[in-house]
């Protein structure tokens, strides 16, 4: 099942909306790298709110997709992580190093625009 | 079921008779114990009241309760059913309880009952002994099935209330509190087991959710002692809430754990540590981007933020 990647102003949101098989997710993978480089974005949202399981190799991927965006210039932020996933991820050791999350698509657009404006700060200033 | 084998156990000379018998034995007594109602009832009660028992009722109180229970016991030895006694236990155990009854009184003033209609029987059919030995067949096994009713009902009741209780007091152990918009305060105050530190952070992770927070302080003044696995833990709700996009600030971290966590070789770098719960605050404000201003300095020059 392919995942929609939307344009969003300079962002790119992708919205998982169910469990994903290993292939998809890497094809999903593929095309947010492809995307962002075609449509010149300075950050990419995806979206796991659906997700109630996140294993090894989704972990693997999303930070994939964050490491390969970062080389590319633009900026990666997973929102929508529920909690019982946060708690089970923490306990498989599944951490999401260095990749930025947010709570939900309100927070990811928010924190990018914040790296937009100022550069490297990870919690934006209230207006 | 102890219950059950107790009774059989108390039953062997009882079965032995025939089963009509029985059962116009069990009606003979029945009607005797109606007749003596009034008698018998106010027997209870002085004896309840002489044995010191039940002193946290008044005496009108202690009336009215034996008058029920009497009529209930009645009718279980009536009908041979005992769930409506069952649910008037129940029901006694719970107004009682908090009015600090033990169960050493429950279970007194049951056997007194059971005491003071034996006596009854006893003054009816002394002059017919073999009479008196079939109607105390007949009686017995019934009246301590009732008496472990009775008892097992409070117990159950009690050990209820303590499981709500300790429900409780594990909901009121870690709380959650919001200090500003979407800065969240967690006070970790004892001793904690994985089960607590699991519960700990699940609720701060529902907390982070309900509330949209973006900065936690968890305050571990509280906190005596901490050992690898409760290090671990605590990295965990870090990582865990990060996820969720919170940043996490641990505050008041001892010199003695400071330096068990030394010494363990905890892993605690990621983790944004504050002097006191304060400094904790403090640092998060400065996080989300607050400024807390004097009111004097605020007149004479309003800063922007």
């Amino acid at each position: 099942m392919e995942v929609p990647i939307l344009k969003q102003g300079p962002f790119l949101i992708a919205t998982i909306q169910t469990a994903l098989h290993d292939a998809d997710l890497v094809q999903l993978r593929d095309a947010i790298v492809e995307k962002v480089g075609k449509l010149r974005a300075k950050g990419v949202i995806v979206d796991v709110t659906a997700l109630d399981v996140i294993d090894s190799f989704s972990t693997r991927t999303l930070s994939d997709v964050a490491h390969m965006i970062r080389l590319r210039g633009a900026n990666t932020v997973i929102v929508g992580i529920q909690p019982e996933v946060a708690f089970a991820m923490v306990q498989l050791g599944l951490v999401l190093e260095d990749v930025a999350t947010a709570l939900d698509l309100e927070e990811g657009l928010a924190f990018l625009n914040g790296k937009d404006r100022k550069g490297e700060r990870t919690v934006p200033r209230r207006r | 079921m102890t219950s059950v084998s107790n009774q059989n156990e108390v039953r062997p000379p009882a079965a032995e008779q025939p089963l009509e018998t029985k059962r116009l034995l069990l009606k003979e007594l029945v009607a005797h114990l109606r007749e003596q109602r009034t008698q018998a009832r106010e027997d209870w009660a002085r004896r309840i009241q002489e044995a010191n028992l039940l002193t946290a009722m008044s005496s009108e109180e202690i009336f009215a309760e034996a008058t029920s229970v009497y009529d209930n016991y009645v009718e279980a030895l009536a009908t041979g059913t005992f769930e409506a006694l069952q649910a008037y236990a129940r029901n006694l155990s719970e107004r009682i309880i908090p009015r600090g009854v033990e169960t050493n009184e429950v279970v007194g003033i049951v056997l007194l009952l059971r005491d003071v209609l034996a006596r009854s029987l006893f003054s009816k059919y002394r002059s017919d002994f073999a009479m008196l030995n079939r109607i105390l067949d007949a009686y017995e096994p019934a009246a301590n099935r009732i008496a472990i009713t009775v008892a097992v009902g409070f117990v159950q009741e009690r050990e209820r209330t303590i499981r709500e209780q300790q429900e409780a007091i594990r909901e009121l152990s870690t709380p959650v509190l919001q200090v500003r918009e979407r800065l969240l305060i967690l006070p970790i105050v004892g001793l904690i087991d994985p089960q607590r530190a699991r519960q700990l952070t699940e609720q701060l992770l529902r907390g982070i959710r309900a509330n949209r927070a973006k900065v936690v302080v968890i305050d571990i003044t509280g906190v005596a002692a901490m050992d690898t696995s409760v290090a671990n833990h605590l990295v965990q709700t870090v990582e865990a809430s990060r996820l969720l996009g919170a940043t996490v600030i641990v505050s008041g971290l001892s010199p003695e754990i400071a330096q068990t966590l030394v010494n363990i070789g905890v892993e605690l770098s990621k983790m944004t540590t504050v002097g006191d719960l304060q400094g904790g605050i403090e640092e998060a404000e400065r996080l989300l981007g607050y400024r807390v201003v004097p009111k004097l300095s605020d007149a004479a020059e309003p800063e922007a933020v």
